[in-house]
């Protein structure tokens, strides 16, 4: 095999302009490898595709079985070296995968629909006990990161505006810009992107590796709906956690304020508060918690879809995962900016 | 024949299920050598084709499987065994032919409890579950039996597959071989009529793949069960199959229905050689 190359170099020389009958005489040779008596195989079947008569004899008996044992006395069926894909082949296949994600959404949307309606005709159908662990899963357990993440956004904002602010002798309304962007806006995204990427990513794991393991296959098989028990349980888990954590990085977001309020602009803790108390109003808080509400709908289905749209073991599951995330980000920022339009049309 | 009293699930036989079962005393008949009270085929298959989309997997596929009898679906890798019986337990649907299981028609999974269990190539037990669990689960959802009852249950079926002791760990713990007969506990969980059992024995050791055997053969013997296993294991073929369609790559449909000893001297040289394992070229 170390003089493969030579001997395929000396041996496409010698058939290149080869035409008629070309005879292979192994008569000489005392052994040869796999390797090379597939170079060999591969030259013939050259010749031959090129309507060039060729065949392979006076081989001893150890080298003809190797020859045979290559196919040599058939000849090898041939194949398509895989070519890269072009670009546009590429923006093409992408877009229908795109339309084909899309669709898989709304297909289990409605099928989530209908294990909806069916759980409120049955409601002992649904698999209610697993609810609590998931919300101590996806709630309870995200709470420091909440906290830390709201608390650090709350304080960088207040930090940031109080430049500016101070400009203009505007200190105590960083008390209100902080308290209605976070409210309104940050809060119930920050916290959503933290639940899409701890809880999100979990439940497309979860369920993707359930998927590729035949278990959700054993499940239908017991007459138990996948949908009921394993998307609804998700699903309810995170609609009742998500405005709770949104509501919980509202004031922890606020507390981050405060803090550069007291230490960077010489407020009052009592004037910063009643200054936020005055700027936010219940309705500011009221529609981030809608927010949350439709986040976590989006992330449960999102994640809960994608695990299911799992194939090929643990590489499909990685990628589900991923791509759990990456939409979820996406209908995410999305949904917020619906929100945000649709607020401001009917000025609310 | 003997009648006697039994606890008997009025879980749902018949598609579709409306409501919950609930338990109730009953009196069940149970005729020697198994349930086999009709002689109408278990299961029945008439000009089906299986695949997806453009893609056929096999054609004009026509069998039928009796009552009480061990049925094997055989043939070489990349055959359509394992689609074969998706199709049987309804996680595929046909394009093309007819399926009917039990009496019932093609089997609809999404309309409540199927009339067969089923154990999956590699358990598919659930990991999040421990061994009981998992064989208590379709008891606790279609029955309304006290927990202690359906712990007792779930004991007793792994006890039935030797695996008495083990209801406790995760499934994680198990070999490979506890972990098929945990998957074999849990689709006997609520007695169904008929079990679908996808390669049994493979990746087994000789002295676990015949253990299995030997517990299907008195499954099927003492229970009147009606067993369809899919399977290249000829060694468990002879041992338990009353019967055997083995489905054929090439020409993409059934070559051989019937008595695998019989069929060891098949004229058909595929059938022939599958059986004796000798290539065609041979």
């Amino acid at each position: 095999m170390h003089d493969a190359a030579v001997f395929l170099r000396e041996l496409r020389k010698e058939t290149n302009h080869a035409s008629g009958t070309v005879v292979f005489d192994l008569s000489n040779v005392k052994a040869a490898d796999g390797g090379v008596v597939a170079l060999l195989i591969d030259v013939r079947s050259n010749l031959t595709a090129r309507g060039v008569s060729a065949d392979i004899s006076g081989a001893n008996e150890r080298v003809e079985t190797i020859v045979n044992l290559y196919s040599g006395h058939k000849g090898l069926t041939e194949y398509q070296k895989r070519k890269p894909e072009g670009a546009v082949a590429q923006i093409g296949r992408t877009t229908l995968e795109v339309i084909e994600e899309a669709r898989a959404l709304l297909d289990f949307l409605g099928s989530m629909t209908l294990a909806g309606i069916a759980l409120v005709r049955n409601p002992r159908a649904g698999h209610w006990k697993e609810v609590g662990p998931l919300c101590e899963k996806t709630g309870a357990n995200a709470v420091p990161i909440v906290l830390l993440i709201n608390f650090l956004v709350g304080f960088v904002m207040a930090f940031q505006s109080a430049k500016q602010l101070k400009l203009f002798g505007a200190n105590i309304y960083v008390a209100d810009l902080v308290g209605i962007s976070l409210t309104r806006e940050i809060a119930p995204l920050m916290t959503a992107i933290i639940v899409c990427g701890r809880s999100g990513a979990a439940f497309a794991a979860e369920i993707g590796s359930m998927k590729v393991n035949e278990e959700i296959d054993a499940l239908r098989t017991l007459g138990i709906s996948p949908f009921g028990w394993l998307v609804v349980p998700r699903m309810v888990a995170l609609i009742l956690v998500v405005p709770i954590l949104t509501l919980i990085a509202d004031f922890v977001g606020i507390a981050g304020g405060l803090l550069v309020g007291v230490l960077n602009l010489d407020l009052s803790p009592r004037g910063y508060l009643i200054e936020t108390l005055t700027a936010v109003h219940g309705w500011d808080v009221v529609t981030g918690l809608l927010k949350g509400f439709v986040f976590s709908i989006a992330i449960a289905l999102v994640a809960c879809q994608q695990g299911f749209a799992a194939v090929g073991g643990a590489e499909g599951v990685g990628r589900r995962t991923t791509s759990s995330v990456v939409t979820s980000l996406f209908a995410l920022v999305v949904i917020d900016a619906l929100f945000t339009v649709f607020f401001r049309v009917l000025n609310l | 024949m003997m009648s006697i009293p039994v606890l008997k699930a009025t879980v749902p036989r018949a598609w579709p299920v409306t409501g919950r079962a609930r338990f109730v005393c009953a009196s069940r008949s149970v005729p020697r050598g198994g349930r086999a009270d009709s002689d109408k085929a278990m299961i029945e298959v008439k000009n089906l084709t299986i695949g997806w989309g453009d893609t056929i997997v096999q054609r004009d596929l026509n069998f039928a499987v009796k009552r009480g009898e061990v049925f094997g679906i055989l043939g070489g890798s990349g055959t359509g065994k394992t689609t074969l019986l998706r199709f049987l337990i309804g996680l595929e649907s046909p394009t093309k032919g007819e399926i009917d299981v039990a009496g019932r028609g093609p089997p609809n999974l999404e309309a409540g409890l199927p009339p067969f269990g089923v154990m999956f190539q590699a358990g598919a037990l659930f990991g999040s579950l421990t061994v009981g669990e998992n064989v208590s689960l379709p008891i606790e959802e279609w029955t309304s039996l006290p927990e202690d009852a359906i712990a007792a249950i779930a004991r007793a079926k792994l006890k039935l597959v030797g695996l008495d002791g083990a209801a406790n760990k995760f499934p994680a713990e198990l070999s490979g071989g506890m972990k098929k007969r945990a998957a074999i506990a849990r689709a006997l969980a609520l007695d169904p009529e008929l079990v679908f059992l996808d390669e049994p024995s493979a990746g087994l050791d000789p002295i676990m793949a015949a253990g299995l055997d030997e517990l299907i053969l008195t499954l099927s013997k003492t229970l009147g069960l009606t067993v369809v296993l899919v399977t290249h294991d000829l060694e468990s073929i002879f041992r338990i199959a009353n019967r055997i369609i083995m489905l054929d790559r090439e020409t993409q449909t059934s070559i051989a229905t019937g008595d695998p000893r019989e069929l060891r001297n098949s004229a058909d040289p595929r059938v022939y050689g599958f059986f004796n394992r000798k290539s065609r070229e041979d």
